[in-house]
């Protein structure tokens, strides 16, 4: 029996569809980032989530760009690393200049949110919500650029779970000239929240300064996080002997 | 011979017709009507002598705010209250429903209610009704057996927890309390922790707002501290609305023209009826 002929599907269609972004796939959770009295502090886990499982456990989500900045990512990781390539070039090519004058945090944020509004224009968005934070000539910067183009400044950012779990915290207990130790407090308090309630979120922090143009920091690790059994779940309490 | 099935007895359970009704009318394109939501932060926790209930009061009606100051802590039995979130009115109707269940049990049992059989009541009525009953509720308060917290859910799971949070500004609140509670607070410090926990609701989700309710559950005593703060108060210059004293605008120049200079009276008859 001869098969009826089905003419060929349209390929430009398919075409087009291929080299889209329609979903993530290896990603990261949220990055939290304040100005304190010295310069800015970003911090995130090292989780690569891929999917609901926990594929990479030393994905270092936060590096550091040119002299005087720090960029945070959640969100694709793999467009997160494009979009160091791009940073890479810009910064190279300001360097070849030989002028004296360096690219700074306010600077690489104007970049990065033409960047990812014009990609969004194009239907093709960089899956990304990125933290800029940065210290030039003594100004402190930090500022955040999300997947659609939407950009802005404050003393205190989060992307992701971070808004809804750490903003209120820095909220509530960040104020002006905040020292070292009282940010780097700060900071720990908003990831252990994280950590009990993020269901992305692993044990393992990575935590990075700016000051002055000097960028420094470390990852962290935290063994057993020591929570009390509370009395409450043993039934039948024992209350009223 | 044709089967008369009208003396068979109703079915037990929830009928789904109306529902696959509803489907098709959206299918259509007919928008359903909108219903008010509590948008809400609710909180309870255990402290050492019983249980701390805490919700904010703004109701609201998609993005309008409908009620500014609705109470969100319903009473249960005199020594177990429940605050609700999710559709108002299912919340209220469920409370009430097993409130007045737990009065009639009362006077069956002769003994004082236990937190279990509010438990055990709201969620198997909210599993049969499998979740189109939209009430999040967290229950808490002290009975022989001791001091008891809950969450229901609208599908009908529970959790027994030392400290909860519900409703849109759960998160906020449970930022507050993963990073601040402990065991064994006493009364004032676990009235501030849940003050706390709310007013981080109010002032950091867009679902609630005005004052911060407050119920303290102990063995024997119930204290319904309605609007313990009103951190957002309405603030009027004076009470009788906008006062212009003198002074307030610039005088550039001032010309007085007397409205009636002479005013005759003209005798005349007076006027027909």
């Amino acid at each position: 029996m001869a098969e009826t002929l089905v003419p060929p599907k349209s390929h430009a269609i398919d075409e087009l569809a291929s080299e889209r972004t329609l979903y993530p796939y290896v990603t990261g959770t949220s990055v939290i980032g304040l100005k304190y009295k010295d310069g800015v502090i970003l911090a995130a886990d090292l989780g690569g989530s891929y999917g609901s499982t926990l594929r990479y456990k030393s994905v270092e989500r936060i590096k550091p760009i040119g002299k005087h900045s720090l960029l945070g990512t959640s969100g694709e990781i793999s467009d997160f690393q494009e979009i160091l390539k791009y940073l890479d070039e810009l910064i190279l090519y300001d360097n070849m200049w030989e002028d004296g004058n360096s690219l700074g945090p306010k600077e690489v944020h104007n970049y990065l949110n033409r960047m990812m509004y014009n990609r969004r224009n194009k239907f093709n968005p960089l899956w990304n919500s990125l933290v800029l934070g940065g210290v030039k000539n003594g100004q402190k910067y930090l500022g955040v650029v999300n997947m659609i183009g939407t950009h802005f400044e404050d003393n205190h950012v989060a992307t992701g779970f971070g808004n809804h779990l750490a903003r209120p915290i820095l909220r509530a207990e960040w104020h002006e000239n905040l020292s070292f130790e009282e940010a780097v407090k700060l900071v720990e308090k908003c990831l252990l929240v994280l950590l009990y309630r993020d269901r992305s979120a692993i044990n393992k922090f990575q935590i990075q300064l700016m000051v002055k143009g000097v960028t420094c920091g470390g990852n962290i690790t935290v063994h057993l996080v020591k929570r009390p059994i509370f009395c409450i779940y043993f039934q039948p309490y024992i209350y009223f002997t | 011979m044709a089967r008369v099935d009208t003396d068979l007895p109703p079915k037990g359970g929830f009928s789904f017709d109306l529902c696959r009704r509803n489907e098709m009318l959206v299918k259509k394109g007919v928008t359903l009507p909108g219903f008010k939501k509590t948008g809400t932060t609710i909180v309870g926790l255990v402290f050492q002598d019983g249980v701390v209930l805490g919700a904010d009061t703004r109701a609201t009606e998609g993005p309008i705010v409908a009620d500014k100051n609705c109470e969100k802590i319903h009473y249960m039995a005199p020594n177990i209250y429940c605050c609700g979130a999710g559709t108002a009115a299912d919340t209220e109707a469920v409370t009430d429903m097993v409130s007045s269940q737990l009065q009639l049990h009362r006077y069956a049992t002769g003994r004082e209610s236990r937190v279990v059989t509010a438990l055990t009541l709201l969620k198997s009525h909210l599993f049969s009704y499998q979740g189109h009953v939209s009430a999040a509720l967290v229950l808490g308060g002290v009975d022989v057996t001791g001091p008891h917290l809950h969450t229901v859910y609208p599908h009908g799971s529970t959790d027994t927890l030392p400290f909860a949070t519900m409703g849109s500004g759960s998160l906020a609140a449970m930022s507050v309390f993963e990073s601040k509670f402990k065991e064994g607070l006493t009364r004032d410090e676990g009235i501030s922790l849940v003050a706390e926990a709310i007013c981080s609701g109010i002032f950091n989700d867009l679902g609630s707002g005005s004052n911060v309710d407050v119920c303290v559950i102990t063995k024997g005593k119930t204290e319904y501290l309605r609007n313990h703060l009103l951190p957002n108060p309405r603030t009027y210059v004076s009470s009788r609305g906008y006062s212009f004293v003198n002074g307030h605008t610039e005088v550039l120049s001032t010309k007085i023209i007397p409205l009636m200079e002479n005013v005759e009276i003209a005798e005349g008859d007076v006027m027909e009826e």
